[in-house]
């Protein structure tokens, strides 16, 4: 999922200060369930805006509203007279949700709540660590299903650097060195060999360096094709 | 003038501090009229969402009353109210709320005198502190 964080409270009431009515719209896939951007973050950050406001004798009004996806038109778009009642919108998304208001609301004023930072997963509860960094070329078959291009603070693909210390990363002691989980891993299931196969200059490409990306999947598009 | 007399919402888990409270009235003891109960299942059912709610509607103070650690019928319950406590003060601080207006308390359900202690020790720092500045505005 993409994990995301609440931008600090000073700067989220700077940014709404210009205005007297906003929405709050809150998003109920990734972000809810890493608990940054979910209905009830949603209540929490209204409640504090308001307050915060009163006491400086500006009082805020709120409508609080989650989508289950910011991200798709078809859940946005039935929400336009709740956007067209606000003076802007306070996205609680990722930034592909604030963008997708952004672009369908153009005349409205959507700004961001939430610092996205990662593709992760919570490893305990109140934990979430980053697993995939989108990179569009996956290595994960051979290194034992651990990555090392979102997991290794160098991106190495063939073996640790020498920083890599009792398992531990040099760049931050409490980071695990990804090449040496890879080598546990891939010692207790008996596949070292997987090791032996050197990965060439990796192709960065499909990982952002060729420009925005765009996959277009042909045989789900609606528009006629050329036979 | 009359002596300003504050408003304290207590969530008052249903196997303590409840009881406690009960106990507390049963004992004849006295308390400040202050207090104001909501019994709540656990303190594990208590969200920084509530306790906000309770300050914006115009409480002066929220006491968060559990079970002491280690004695939660539901094993964990008070512990993550005493995190959220923690995590709710810091967003009254964000607000500019005074973040001793908000505290939790722990007691078994045969502490009716703590409960009175409690709500006495509360009331007290809740009066020094004056008024919940958001009801003030609410009364202009």
């Amino acid at each position: 999922m993409i994990i995301a964080n609440r931008k600090p409270f000073e700067e989220i009431k700077a940014m709404v200060a210009p205005f007297n009515r906003i929405l709050i719209l809150g998003c109920g896939t990734c972000v809810t369930v890493d608990f940054s951007g979910g209905e009830k973050q949603v209540g929490i950050l209204a409640a504090e805006l308001r307050m915060a406001r009163q006491l400086e004798g500006k009082p805020l009004e709120t409508v609080e509203h989650t989508v289950q996806r910011q991200c798709e038109w078809e859940f946005i778009d039935p929400i336009a007279d709740m956007v067209r009642s606000v003076d802007a919108v306070l996205s609680m998304a990722c930034g592909v949700g604030v963008q997708a208001m952004a672009e369908r609301y153009p005349d409205k004023i959507v700004l961001p709540a939430l610092n996205t930072v990662m593709m992760g997963m919570p490893i305990e509860a109140g934990v979430f660590v980053e697993r995939c960094a989108g990179c569009g070329n996956c290595v994960l078959a051979l290194t034992g299903g651990i990555c090392p291009i979102a997991r290794c603070s160098k991106n190495l693909l063939n073996g640790p650097c020498g920083g890599s210390q009792n398992g531990k990363c040099e760049v931050n002691p409490e980071i695990d060195c990804a090449w040496h989980l890879i080598y546990e891993k891939l010692k207790a299931m008996g596949r070292l060999d997987a090791l032996m196969e050197i990965m060439g200059p990796k192709d960065w490409r499909p990982a952002g360096g060729g420009g925005p990306r765009k996959i277009v999947r042909e045989e789900e598009r609606l528009e006629f094709m050329e036979m | 003038m009359t002596e300003f007399e504050p408003i304290i919402v207590t969530f008052a888990c249903h196997y303590c501090a409840y009881g406690a409270a009960d106990l507390a009235g049963v004992m004849r003891l006295q308390y400040p009229a202050s207090i104001r109960v909501v019994k709540i299942p656990c303190t594990g059912r208590i969200d920084v969402h509530h306790i906000l709610t309770a300050f914006e509607k115009g409480a002066d103070g929220v006491i968060v009353a559990g079970c002491r650690i280690g004695d939660c019928h539901f094993e964990s319950g008070n512990i993550k109210a005493t995190k959220r406590v923690q995590y709710a003060k810091k967003l009254l601080e964000e607000i500019g709320l005074d973040k001793e207006r908000l505290e939790m308390y722990y007691m078994s359900s045969a502490e009716g005198a703590r409960f009175a202690e409690v709500a006495a020790e509360m009331t007290e720092r809740i009066k020094k502190l004056g008024p919940n500045p958001l009801r003030k505005e609410a009364r202009k």
